[in-house]
C-alpha cells in the first residue's frame, strides 16, 4: 500500500524541472508559502492569533542556536510530515496535515533550499498559546484522533486535476483558511467551503454560482492568483499575502492545474435567497451608498475596470457571515500587488465616520440590490466586530 | 558632526512629480537611488479619505497639504531698489508638501508648450525683428520639438491625459485645438465631460469665429491602466480638485501613476520627513559629492552619491543650487551669473458675467474640464501691429462651487448684511467666469536671489524674488481683458465685469502657482544654468529638473512640460550619461 | 507603526521594511520605506468635531460682542439663520483656541518691518493677539462714542460701526499693519468661513448656508447630474459627519 502511495506521490510531485535541488527547493517554499508564517526573511516571530491564544512561528534559517541549522534532513521530514519536530510536536497551526501530501524528493528540495538562505540569529518564543493547549503533548493525542494521511484521489482524473489536487490540498493547504474547523482546529464541514479565520472569511472555493467559483471560469481562477485581480474580485486582507508570496509565482501550468481542480469541486447544497432589508433600511443604504461609496464603486456598483471590483454578484459581499464586509469598511483594506497588477488599491478607513447602524444599512443595501441576495446585517454585529478589531477602542 | 551614510547611485532631493519619475527611470536602469522627501509620505486612502477629503476649510482655506511658511518661507520685492520682505504666509503661489509634491493636489491641466517656444528667440526674432522683443530676456530653450515630442508622449500616457489631439504630424483633428504643435498620436482618453458653462462659451466662441476645444487634463475621463500596468479610475466631478487629494484614484500623481511600482523596488528607498539642507561639492567644486540632511529629530546625515538630482519645485531648486554653490548668482546690474535669472510667473485676468434664472450648479466639476481658445496665445495670432509678444489661453474652465471661497455676487451685492445673502444666493447659480491665463516672458530686473536678511529655521538664507509684470506682459495682459470683454458681452449677460493686471505683483490674493525659471536651460552657460539635458553646466554630476528650467514661461499651465522635461532628462541619463559620465554638452 | 493585533497571518509589511534596510537604525526619524507601499488599517487623521458648547477663548464679554457682530454680518431673514443661530461665534472661537489662533504655520522670524501693499501682513501678532487688541479697542471706541457696549447698540447703530470699520472711517487704536479696515476683514473673513464651512467646526449649522445656496455638501459622485444642463440638483446636502441625508 504504501508503495503504491509512494508511487502515485512521486507521479503527482512536483517534476524537476529546475537545475538544481535549492532552485526546485525556493519552488516547494514558493508552493506551500513558507514567507506567509514564517515571515519574508524566513526567521520567523510572525504572531498567529488562533482561538486558543498566541502561537509564534519559529525561525527555518539555518542558524544553528535558533533556526534549523542542527537539523538532518530526516529531521525535516519528519516535521514537515508527521508534525514532530525532533520530537517535539508541532501544533497543527503548521499544516503537516497537508504537508505530508508531499513526496520526500521535494521535501528534501526545499530542506536544501532552507540551509541555503541566510541564517538569522533570532531566537522565538513560540509557544504563547493558554493554558492547557500550551501542553504540546495534547498534540499527540490531536493527531490520534485527527491526523489521517489523506488517501490520494482516484487515478481517473486527468493529470491536470491530479496535479491541482495534489496543490490545493499538499503544499497549498488552501483548506487551512478555506475550510471550515472544529472546536479543536480540526477540518470539518464540506472541504474548501468556506470558513471564518480572524475576522476574515475565507470564500468557498466550490461551485455555489454566487458565493464559489462557479461564476468564474477557470482563466479567472488563473488570473485571481497570478496578478491579485480578475474581472469578479481583487485580493486583499490574508489572500493579499497568499498571492504576493505565493500564487504569483506559481508556474502557470500550476496555476491551471489548481483551477481545473476547483472547478471541479461540487457544489454545495443550494442555500435559500435571503430578502432584503426593509424599505426604510433600504432607503437609508442607499443615500449611504451614494455618499460614502459610488464614487468607486459606482453607482450601478460595477466597479471600475481593473481598479475597483463590481459588487453585483461579489462572492465576498454574498458571503453568510458579514465579517469580511464589515471590516473592508470600518478599517479598510490594501489589495495584493503583484508584477502584473501592481497598483494596490486601498479602500479607505470609515469607522470614523460611520456608526454601527449606518454600517449595517449600507451593508445591508449593498448584500440585497442589484441581484445580490444575502442577508441584512444587524447593528448588533457590527458594534461586535468593532469592538473586537479595535479592541475597544 | 553628520553621521555618513553608504554611497547611491543617485540621490534626489524631493520626491514630487519630477522626482518620482527620474527614480522610475533611473531604478528601471539599474540605478540604487534614493529620495529625500522634507514632508510626510501620502497615500490615496489614509490621506485622501472619501469621506474627509472634501473640507474646503482644512484643505483650500488652511492649506493643510500645502508647505508651511514655517518650514521655508520667501521673501519679495517687486524692484531691486525696495526692501523683500518675507511672506510670511504663501497667498499669491501654494508651493507643495510632501511625496507627490503639488502633484497631489493640482486640478490637472497638462499642455505642451509650442514648437515656436522653445526656439522663442530665433521664431520672434525671424517673424518681427529684433526690435521687436528689445528689453526681454527672451532665449531658445536649446530642444527642439522634435527632440521632445517623444517625452511629452511620455508623460501623457503615463497620467492618462484625458483629451482630443488637434494636429496629428500634421494633420489637423476636427475637435480639437488647431494651434497646437504636431503630436504623434492621440490622448490616451477622450476628453472629459463638462458642465453647463463651459459648453455657453463654446457655442460663444464658435459664433465669434475662434477655435474652443476641450482643455487636455490629467483627471481621467475613464478607467485606465497606464504603462507600468498601474490602474486609475474614472472622475466623478466631484468639485474638490485644486488644493486637495483625489479620494478615488481619478486624478494623476505620482501616488496614482508611480509609486505602486516605484515603491516595490529593492533599489529605490524613500526617506521622508527628512529635509536636505545642501548638496556638497568637492573642494574644486566642480562635482557633487554627497547632501546633508536633517532627519524629524534634527540629527543630521551626509548621504553620498554618485550623482544628485535636484527635484524640489521651481523655487526650491534655485535656491538650492545657491546654497550649495552651483552655477553662480545672477546679477541684473551686471547681466552676469546663470543662477537665478530669466524668473517668470503668469500673466492672468479674469472676467465675470451673471446669466440670470440658471441653474449652473458649479459644485459639478473636475479640474481641467474646460473649454478653451488658442487663438489669442502665444504667437498663434499676428503681432505685427501689437506692442507687445505673447499671448494667452482663453478658458472657461469652472472647477469647483466651494461656498467659503466661491461666492460670486452681482455689482452692487454688499459684501455683508442686508442685502449680502441675496445677492450669493442669486449670484452662486448665475456667475460664470472666464479667464486669460498669459505668458510671462523675462526680463533684466525679474529675477532670484538669496535673501540678506531673513532666514529659515534651520538658520539658511530664504530665496528672495524680485518681480513685477513687465510692461510687455501687461499690455498683452489688458489686450486681452479686452478680448475677454468682447467674449463676455457676446453672452448677453444681465452683467459683466473684467479685471485688468496691475504691473506690481501682489504677493497677497491667490494668481498662480506657476513659477517658473531661476536655474534655466540654454546652449549658452553663461545665460543659462543647465544644457539641453538638465544637466548642470557646472557641476555636471548635478540636473536640476522642473519649471526652474523653463528659459519663459508660456501662456499654458507647467506641468506637461515639466513632466516632459523630466522624461527627457531621464532619457538622457539612462542613455548617454550612466555610460559616459561628464558633460554631456560641452559648449 | 502600530502594531495590529489582527493581521495575524503575517507581519510581512513591518518585516519587509526591516529586513531590506540595515541603515534603519542609522537613519530613524522621518520613515524609511522601501519595498513597501505602506497601509495599515484604520489610518487615517479624520477632523475632530467641535464641542459646541461654551467658549474656549473669548471671554464672555468678547463673546457676546463677536456674537452680535457676526449677526449683523449675516442677519436672520427668510434665506437663512443669522451668524449667531448659525455658530459664527463658537466656530471663531474654536478656531482661536486652536492652531490657526496661535498662527503656527506662519514664518514669525524677524525683523518686522513695515511693508509695501503688495508685501502681505508684517506684524507680529497672531490671530489671537488681533482678536484680543480689536475687540479692546472696539470696546472702547463704542464706549467712548455711544456710552454702552456694543451688545447694547440698535442694529442700525452696530451697522454704522462696521460700515465705518469697512471702509476705513473709523480708525480704532489698534497696532503697525493692522487697521480698523484689517480687523474688519479678519471678522469678516472668519465669519464667512464659519457660516459656509462643515458644521463639524462650529459654524453652518445644520448645513443652513448650504442648503441655502443649493450647495450639496460632501458629495462626491455627480456623474449621473453633470450632463443635465440647467437642472437643478435634486438632493439635499451632506456633511463630514452627517453621511447621508437625514
Amino acid at each position: 500500500m504504501r508503495g503504491i502511495v509512494a508511487g502515485i506521490l512521486l507521479l503527482i510531485g512536483t517534476p524537476a524541472f529546475a537545475a538544481t535541488p535549492i532552485e526546485e527547493g525556493r519552488y516547494q517554499a514558493v508552493l506551500g508559502d513558507c514567507a506567509g508564517c514564517h515571515g519574508k526573511d524566513l526567521a520567523g516571530g510572525v504572531v498567529l492569533q488562533t482561538p486558543f491564544g498566541r502561537l509564534v512561528t519559529p525561525n527555518i534559517t539555518p542558524d544553528r542556536q535558533t533556526g534549523i541549522g542542527g537539523y538532518s534532513s530526516a529531521d525535516f521530514r519528519a516535521a514537515m510530515k508527521t508534525g514532530y519536530a525532533r520530537g517535539k510536536p508541532l501544533y497543527p497551526a503548521m499544516p503537516y496535515v497537508n504537508y505530508a501530501r508531499m513526496p520526500d524528493r521535494d521535501v528534501d528540495a526545499l530542506f536544501a533550499y532552507l540551509k541555503s538562505v541566510r541564517p538569522v540569529r533570532h531566537a522565538v518564543n513560540v509557544n504563547q498559546l493558554r493554558f492547557p493547549y500550551n501542553w504540546r503533548f495534547l498534540m499527540r493525542l490531536w493527531n490520534l484522533v485527527f491526523f489521517h494521511t489523506r488517501a490520494p484521489a482516484p487515478s481517473n482524473h486527468g493529470a491536470a486535476w491530479m496535479r491541482g489536487e495534489y496543490l490545493v490540498n499538499g503544499p497549498g493547504h488552501c483548506g487551512t483558511c478555506h475550510t471550515g474547523k472544529n472546536l479543536f482546529g480540526a477540518d470539518s464541514g464540506p472541504a474548501l467551503g468556506g470558513a471564518l479565520l480572524q475576522g476574515w472569511f475565507a470564500p468557498d472555493l466550490g461551485g455555489d454560482h454566487v458565493t464559489g467559483l462557479g461564476g468564474w471560469q477557470a482563466s479567472d481562477v488563473v488570473a485571481y492568483l497570478k496578478t491579485g485581480r480578475n474581472g469578479h474580485s481583487i485580493a486583499s486582507g490574508p489572500m493579499a499575502e497568499a498571492v504576493e508570496n505565493s500564487t504569483t509565482a506559481m508556474t502557470d501550468n500550476d496555476l491551471e492545474a489548481i483551477a481545473v481542480y476547483l472547478k471541479e469541486l461540487p457544489p454545495p447544497a443550494a442555500r435559500a435567497s435571503q430578502s432584503p432589508g426593509d424599505v426604510e433600511q433600504m432607503k437609508r443604504g442607499a443615500s449611504l451608498y451614494r455618499v460614502n461609496c459610488s464614487a468607486c464603486h459606482g453607482l450601478d456598483a460595477k466597479g471600475e475596470g481593473p481598479l475597483v471590483p463590481p459588487l453585483t454578484g461579489n462572492a465576498v459581499v454574498n458571503q453568510a457571515g458579514a465579517d469580511t464586509l464589515v471590516r473592508l469598511v470600518l478599517a479598510g483594506s490594501q489589495a495584493a500587488g503583484t508584477k502584473w497588477a501592481p497598483t494596490r488599491p486601498a479602500m479607505p478607513s470609515l469607522a470614523w465616520r460611520l456608526n454601527d447602524k449606518q454600517v449595517a444599512d449600507v451593508l445591508t443595501y449593498v448584500r440585497g440590490n442589484w441581484g445580490n441576495r444575502a442577508e441584512p446585517v444587524a447593528p448588533g454585529t457590527v458594534g461586535d466586530i468593532r469592538a473586537a478589531l479595535q479592541g475597544g477602542r | 558632526m553628520a553621521r555618513l551614510l553608504p554611497k547611491k547611485d543617485a540621490v534626489i532631493i524631493g520626491l514630487g512629480w519630477t522626482g518620482a519619475i527620474l527614480a522610475q527611470q533611473l531604478t528601471e536602469a539599474g540605478l540604487d537611488v534614493v529620495a529625500i522627501e522634507r514632508g510626510p509620505w501620502r497615500d490615496t486612502a489614509t490621506d485622501f479619505n472619501i469621506g474627509y477629503m472634501q473640507d474646503e476649510l482644512r484643505y483650500a482655506i488652511r492649506k493643510d497639504l500645502f508647505l508651511n511658511p514655517v518650514l521655508e518661507a520667501m521673501t519679495m520685492r517687486n524692484r531691486p531698489d525696495q526692501t523683500a520682505l518675507p511672506m510670511r504666509d504663501y497667498g499669491s503661489f501654494l508651493p507643495g508638501h510632501g511625496v507627490g509634491g503639488a502633484g497631489v493636489h493640482w486640478n490637472g491641466k497638462t499642455w505642451r508648450f509650442w514648437e515656436s517656444d522653445f526656439q522663442i528667440h530665433t521664431h520672434l526674432t525671424r517673424r518681427y525683428g529684433a526690435d521687436k522683443i528689445r528689453g526681454l530676456q527672451l532665449q531658445d530653450w536649446g530642444v527642439t520639438w522634435d527632440e521632445i515630442e517623444p517625452s511629452f508622449d511620455a508623460f501623457e500616457y503615463l497620467c492618462g491625459i484625458s483629451g482630443k489631439a488637434g494636429n496629428i504630424k500634421g494633420a489637423l483633428q476636427p475637435g480639437g485645438n488647431p494651434f497646437e504643435s504636431p503630436r504623434a498620436r492621440e490622448y490616451p482618453n477622450p476628453p472629459l465631460k463638462t458642465g453647463y458653462p463651459p459648453m455657453l462659451f463654446d457655442k460663444v466662441a464658435r459664433e465669434l469665429g475662434y477655435h474652443p476645444f476641450p482643455q487636455p487634463t490629467a483627471n481621467l475621463s475613464r478607467p485606465y491602466v497606464n504603462p507600468l500596468g498601474i490602474a486609475m479610475g474614472e472622475c466623478t466631478y466631484c468639485g474638490f480638485c485644486e488644493r486637495f487629494g483625489c479620494a478615488n484614484y481619478s486624478k494623476a500623481s505620482a501616488q496614482t501613476t508611480i509609486l505602486p511600482v516605484l515603491m516595490a523596488k529593492p533599489n529605490f528607498e524613500a526617506r521622508t520627513e527628512c529635509e536636505v539642507l545642501k548638496v556638497n561639492l568637492t573642494a574644486d567644486g566642480k562635482a557633487a559629492k554627497s547632501v546633508t540632511y536633517v532627519d524629524a529629530r534634527g540629527v543630521e546625515y551626509e548621504q553620498p552619491g554618485e550623482m544628485v538630482l535636484i527635484c524640489a519645485y521651481s523655487l526650491m531648486n534655485v535656491r538650492m543650487m545657491l546654497l550649495s554653490g552651483i552655477g553662480t548668482q545672477y546679477d541684473p546690474a551686471t547681466g552676469k551669473g546663470n543662477v537665478g535669472r530669466n524668473y517668470c510667473y503668469q500673466t492672468s485676468c479674469g472676467a465675470r458675467l451673471f446669466l440670470e434664472g440658471k441653474h449652473l450648479n458649479p459644485f459639478i466639476a473636475s479640474g481641467g474640464m474646460g473649454r478653451t481658445i488658442d487663438d489669442f496665445n502665444g504667437d498663434g495670432f499676428d503681432h505685427s501691429h501689437l506692442n507687445f509678444v505673447g499671448g494667452a489661453g482663453i478658458s472657461c474652465d469652472p472647477s469647483n462651487g466651494r461656498p467659503i471661497g466661491y461666492r460670486p455676487t452681482p455689482p452692487g451685492t454688499p459684501r455683508w448684511g442686508a442685502g449680502w445673502k441675496k445677492g450669493t444666493v442669486e449670484g452662486y447659480q448665475n456667475a460664470m467666469n472666464i479667464g486669460a491665463q498669459g505668458s510671462s516672458y523675462p526680463v533684466r530686473e525679474n529675477y532670484l536671489d538669496l535673501d540678506p536678511t531673513y532666514s529659515d529655521r534651520h538658520g539658511r538664507p530664504l530665496l528672495r524674488i524680485t518681480f513685477s509684470f513687465p510692461d510687455n506682459d501687461v499690455a498683452m495682459s489688458h489686450y486681452m481683458s479686452d478680448q475677454l470683454e468682447k467674449i463676455a458681452k457676446a453672452f448677453n449677460p444681465k452683467s459683466y465685469s473684467v479685471a485688468r493686471i496691475q504691473k506690481d505683483w501682489n504677493s497677497v490674493p491667490y494668481q498662480s502657482t506657476h513659477n517658473t525659471g531661476g536655474a534655466i536651460m540654454g546652449e549658452n552657460p553663461r545665460t543659462s544654468a543647465v544644457n539641453k539635458y538638465l544637466q548642470s553646466w557646472d557641476v555636471p554630476n548635478v540636473f536640476v529638473i522642473g519649471a526652474s528650467a523653463f528659459a519663459h514661461n508660456a501662456g499654458m499651465n507647467p506641468t506637461g512640460t515639466v513632466g516632459a522635461l523630466a522624461f527627457w532628462a531621464a532619457k538622457a541619463i539612462t542613455e548617454k550619461y550612466i555610460n559616459h559620465p561628464g558633460a554631456l554638452v560641452h559648449a | 507603526m502600530p502594531q495590529d493585533a489582527t493581521r495575524t497571518w503575517s507581519r510581512r509589511r513591518l518585516l519587509a521594511s526591516v529586513a531590506a534596510l540595515p541603515i534603519l537604525a542609522a537613519t530613524a526619524d522621518g520613515r524609511n520605506i522601501s519595498g513597501e507601499l505602506p497601509w495599515s488599517p484604520f489610518a487615517g487623521d479624520p477632523p475632530r468635531p467641535v464641542n459646541p458648547l461654551g467658549w474656549y477663548f473669548f471671554t464672555a464679554g468678547e463673546a457676546a460682542t463677536v456674537e452680535a457682530i457676526v449677526d449683523r454680518l449675516i442677519p436672520a431673514d427668510e434665506l437663512s439663520p443669522g451668524g449667531r443661530d448659525s455658530g459664527c461665534a463658537v466656530y471663531i472661537d474654536r478656531q482661536l483656541a486652536g492652531s490657526f489662533g496661535k498662527g503656527d504655520r506662519l514664518y514669525w522670524k524677524g525683523p518686522f518691518l513695515p511693508g509695501l501693499p503688495t508685501q502681505g501682513y508684517q506684524g507680529n501678532m497672531p490671530p489671537v493677539a488681533r482678536y484680543r487688541l480689536g475687540l479692546r479697542a472696539l470696546g472702547d471706541y463704542v464706549n467712548r462714542t455711544y456710552g454702552k457696549d456694543f451688545v447694547k447698540l440698535t442694529a442700525g447703530q452696530q451697522d454704522a460701526v462696521l460700515k465705518g470699520l469697512d471702509e476705513g472711517t473709523i480708525a480704532l487704536k489698534l497696532a503697525p499693519g493692522f487697521d480698523s479696515k484689517a480687523f474688519f476683514e479678519l471678522l469678516l473673513q472668519n465669519t464667512m468661513e464659519g457660516f459656509f464651512a462643515d458644521p463639524l467646526y462650529g459654524g453652518n449649522r445644520g448645513m443652513a448656508s448650504w442648503k441655502m445656496l443649493g450647495f450639496p455638501g460632501t458629495r462626491y459622485d455627480y456623474r449621473d447630474h453633470i450632463d443635465k444642463y440647467n437642472q437643478p440638483y435634486p438632493l439635499g446636502p451632506v456633511s463630514i459627519y452627517s453621511p447621508m441625508e437625514s
